[in-house]
């Protein structure tokens, strides 16, 4: 008769996971760890819950800048990301409990940081007024610098102001948001187009020189008629620039816009309120291939708008000096080893007529304002060579973000982007190195009140995804400044906000105090948690789970050695944070443990 | 603290035969104390009927009185239930299984429910060859009476009350043994690699099949000088076999050694491959047991695995020769044939 034995301390085994490095549990945080910006999603979400909605604010601004701008627009690259999506159908809706905490919060001037009228003595030019210069003027101007931003619109916000309709983002939502920055002391040059960096640089009026100039440029589509036919073919964001600042105020009654992005949504959106009647948008390829976020094409169907696929635009019908329509030759796709070729079907051409054309079919950078000779090197691409950690081009007092320095993206990453350019330049402004990187901030604390008691609601609520509610289209149709979108009303926001899973209250395991009673791997709604025998390899031990763990995006908790040999494995895939594990383990041997993980900033302020 | 467990379960959890997960022989959140070994006992019973592809409303689970028996609400929250009166659970489940023989029994006690107030109702429960699954989850203390010690307590063995116990133990399966049981197997809760398969066996085997488990009280009994601690019953464990249930219709496809490897066939035809660790027992051999069963206790081991079986079982029903149809199911035809059938019968004593 034997006793039974586990250890065999002759194989290689997995080692125990290093939680101590703060990347292992931030990217337990999904959403947290999607976002560009690395907003504590769960954070906020937890505050709306409590009704804190200034706070809820206040740590949105302090990450994203523009909370109120962001939880109407963003491209929301933490909702693919959040757990729930893959438990349950849809995920949180994160992005429009963010607008939450935007509409209900109360003032905030005192939670503001204060400017001083001593300056650092370090001037810095903020060429361009978007998402990214603003963020580099937020995080500088607190720390004494005097920042002087240019723009050639009349007023900031870069393309959130020019190519975002008032229909999604309001005015006054973006004029606050902005204004919190500019009024922070910093010095405008509206009306100002910037024609030379050499003068700006000549000048030595600046200890450094931030370039956040976006992509300014609209994509044109050659095609017979071009020319003919220019009165009424219009490049999308140059159309949607005229249209935000009044110059342009209606279009034909029948419109095609061309394109698939968000652009060309807002296109077609923008041209129902301006008299369009019978709008389309043509695609060349499938329809599953558009470019746009899933929610703006369904905005756009909702608005009576056909999205016609597999047409590639061959020619603009001019007759009698006046664009009648336009000629698309039918293909379709087939893919060969991941490449898609788009083959005509050989069907007859398809005529649509159109008073007016918009294109919307991408966007590019515009540097011919940077003189080639002043250290500042571009690549093959006409883009400059930018940094993408530091961001910093190769000229040592030349910093780039947003969508100016690696491409055309969205307003979180040119925010996120901005951030790491304010801590280099204010590095630079130091004498100190702009590789030596602030550390993130990280902080993991028990959430233990007592027994089987948690400071965080650890209910899992079954409630499907909320829908937010629409202004009447009869009435949104007409007037092209009226917000579409109503947002939640608290009771539907708190109801949302209770279905996120409180991905941050990490499940903190101490194998020194497990006596591997099974208790937690029996009790685990969604079976993550294995106590095994340990295995050489990620792959085996993965495939051995009471459910392998075949996502292998998310991480695996690997414990050390137990008295009996086996190892803990916990899947990080499917965990629900319902904190059960803990509240049914006799010896505490998990805990709940709130990880805050705050992404660094110049200075390291924090405003919450 | 959480009454309600999330609905969510993983969604790439396997299905059984019937389209089940696992997550449908669940039951209610245990209100159990964290840790207990019972929980992991329910867990094992789940798992068992989800492997063995049983339809939750094909089983019928009863229980006594103590925490032991308040498992039945933590598993198989879709069969049928019967919390009985403490100690009778083996009558009720006399009177279900002679009602309806077609559902399979599984009766859950613990030490104080058949070892003290229910020992009259046990042993004649063994020896009538009841077919149920009978499971006394045993962790030597009254655990519900906030831990006094129980009648399967080892002479000497410490409680957190602090003084050693001054009675000889009752051994569950010892008796079984001698009262003729014809499945008889002892485990640790701590391990469901052995549980589960003896569950799946007992739930097979026709007639008594005792599965006494070890089950450590966390909170009265599992602390150093308890002979029913997790840290003694893990450093005591003597496993007489590695086993394998295999399900009807697998066939054991790998050679053995027919010398270390004992194969049991069960009536429904589904195998049970124990790999013997100790080769002077035999799991038929009455004696070998009971010599085995007293060795280890004089060399402080328990013992686990299948101790016992005798494959030529003839259940209870079968024994009296009842009727095959639940008697719910019984027509006023089949209660009252009419006189031709009564002068028969009468006839028959002339």
């Amino acid at each position: 008769m034997f006793v039974i034995s586990f250890v065999n301390a002759n194989i290689i085994i997995m080692k125990p996971t290093d939680t101590k490095n703060p990347e292992y549990y931030h990217k337990v945080v999904d959403c947290q760890y999607a976002c560009p910006s690395h907003t504590p999603v769960p954070q906020y979400i937890r505050l709306i819950a409590q009704g804190k909605y200034t706070e809820a604010y206040m740590v949105n601004w302090e990450s994203n800048v523009f909370p109120g701008v962001l939880g109407r627009t963003c491209d929301r690259p933490c909702e693919p990301a959040c757990r729930r999506g893959r438990v349950e159908e849809k995920p949180v809706a994160i992005c429009r409990l963010k607008r939450v905490a935007a509409d209900y919060k109360d003032e905030i001037d005192e939670l503001l940081p204060e400017i001083s009228k001593i300056k650092n003595g370090k001037r810095i030019a903020l060429i361009g007024a978007g998402p990214s210069s603003l963020t580099v003027a937020r995080d500088l101007a607190p720390l004494g610098y005097e920042l002087h931003i240019f723009d050639d619109q009349s007023k900031g916000g870069g393309m959130m102001r020019s190519q975002i309709p008032s229909f999604r983002l309001p005015d006054e939502v973006l004029d606050y948001e902005v204004d919190l920055i500019l009024n922070m002391g910093v010095i405008q040059h509206f009306n100002t187009y910037v024609h030379s960096m050499k003068a700006v640089l000549d000048s030595k009026e600046y200890d450094a020189v931030f370039v956040g100039t976006g992509a300014p440029k609209g994509r044109d589509l050659i095609l017979p008629g071009r020319e003919e036919g220019k009165a009424n073919i219009h490049i999308g964001i140059e159309w949607l620039a005229s249209v935000a600042f009044d110059h342009i105020h209606k279009i034909g009654r029948k419109v095609i816009v061309l394109g698939g992005g968000n652009t060309a949504m807002d296109c077609c959106r923008t041209s129902r309120r301006l008299g369009g009647y019978d709008v389309k948008v043509i695609v060349r390829s499938p329809f599953s291939e558009m470019k746009a976020s899933e929610w703006e094409i369904e905005d756009a169907m909702e608005e009576d708008i056909p999205i016609i696929e597999n047409h590639v635009p061959k020619e603009y019908v001019v007759e009698n000096g006046k664009l009648t329509g336009m000629i698309f030759q039918k293909v379709r796709a087939e893919y060969t080893d991941g490449k898609r070729k788009l083959i005509p079907t050989g069907e007859p051409d398809a005529f649509y007529p159109a008073d007016d054309v918009i294109i919307a079919i991408g966007q590019e950078n515009h540097f011919d304002w940077i003189e080639r000779d002043l250290g500042i090197q571009f690549n093959q691409w006409d883009m400059p060579v930018v940094s993408p950690e530091t961001f910093v081009s190769t000229r040592p007092d030349v910093f780039f973000a947003g969508d100016a320095a690696l491409g055309p993206k969205n307003i979180i990453t040119s925010v996120a982007q901005g951030h790491q350019a304010a801590i280099s330049i204010d590095l630079y402004c130091n004498g100190e190195d702009i590789k030596q990187r602030p550390l993130p901030g990280n902080n993991l604390v028990s959430t233990k009140m007592g027994i089987h008691e948690w400071a965080y609601d650890s209910h899992v609520t079954t409630d499907l995804r909320f829908k937010v509610p629409h202004a009447d289209k009869e009435i949104t149709l007409k007037d092209r400044t009226m917000e579409v979108e109503l947002g939640f009303d608290l009771e539907t926001a708190f109801k949302e906000a209770q279905r996120c899973f409180n991905c941050d209250v990490q499940t903190v395991f101490d194998e020194d105090k497990c006596i591997e009673c099974d208790a937690c791997m029996d009790v685990c709604p969604t079976d993550c948690i294995t106590f095994t025998t340990n295995e050489d390899d990620e792959d085996t031990l993965r495939m051995k789970l009471l459910v392998p763990a075949i996502n292998k995006d998310q991480d695996i908790l690997v414990s050390d050695a137990l008295k009996t040999g086996k190892i803990m494995v916990k899947d990080e895939d499917m965990c629900l944070h319902c904190g059960l594990c803990a509240e049914r383990c006799p010896t505490a041997a998990w805990d709940m443990q709130l990880y805050l993980y705050n992404a660094a900033n110049a200075g390291n302020l924090s405003y919450v | 603290m959480t009454f309600l467990k999330p609905k969510f379960g993983h969604p790439r959890l396997p299905k059984n035969e019937h389209g089940y997960t696992v997550k449908d022989y669940e039951g209610a959140i245990s209100t159990l104390c964290a840790g207990c070994g019972h929980d992991s006992i329910s867990a094992a019973i789940v798992e068992a009927c989800f492997d063995l592809n049983i339809e939750p409303h094909r089983v019928a689970k009863l229980s006594g009185i103590g925490c032991s028996s308040k498992t039945p609400t933590y598993f198989l929250s879709n069969s049928h239930g019967f919390n009985s009166v403490h100690g009778r659970m083996p009558s009720v489940a006399t009177g279900a299984n002679l009602a309806n023989r077609n559902l399979i029994y599984i009766g859950v006690s613990g030490d104080g429910d058949s070892a003290s107030i229910g020992m009259g109702q046990y042993v004649h429960a063994i020896r009538r060859n009841l077919n149920i699954t009978y499971i006394v989850m045993n962790n030597g203390v009254y655990g519900l009476t906030k831990g006094q010690d129980s009648a399967t307590a080892d002479c000497g063995s410490v409680a957190k009350h602090g003084v050693p116990t001054a009675f000889q133990a009752i051994d569950m399966c010892g008796l079984a043994i001698e009262l003729g049981a014809t499945f008889v197997g002892q485990s640790f809760s701590g391990d469901k690699k052995q549980m589960i398969p003896l569950i799946k066996a007992a739930i097979s085997h026709p007639g008594f099949a005792l599965l006494n488990i070890i089950s450590p009280c966390v909170t009265f009994n599992n602390n150093a000088g308890s002979t029913k601690s997790y840290d003694y019953a893990r450093e005591h464990n003597a496993a007489l076999s590695k086993i394998d249930f295999v399900p009807v219709g697998k066939e054991i496809t790998t050679d053995y050694d027919h010398t270390k490897v004992n194969v049991v066939e069960l009536h429904d035809g589904s195998k049970i491959k124990l790999n013997k660790l100790s080769p002077e027992w035999n799991p038929h051999d009455r004696l070998s047991i009971v010599t085995a069963l007293h060795e280890a206790r004089q060399r402080q081991e328990i013992l686990t695995g299948l101790l016992y079986i005798d494959e030529q079982s003839v259940e209870l029903n079968d024994l009296i020769n009842s009727t095959t149809v639940p008697l719910n199911q019984l027509t006023e035809q089949d209660l009252c044939p009419g006189s031709a059938v009564l002068e028969q019968i009468n006839a028959g004593y002339r």
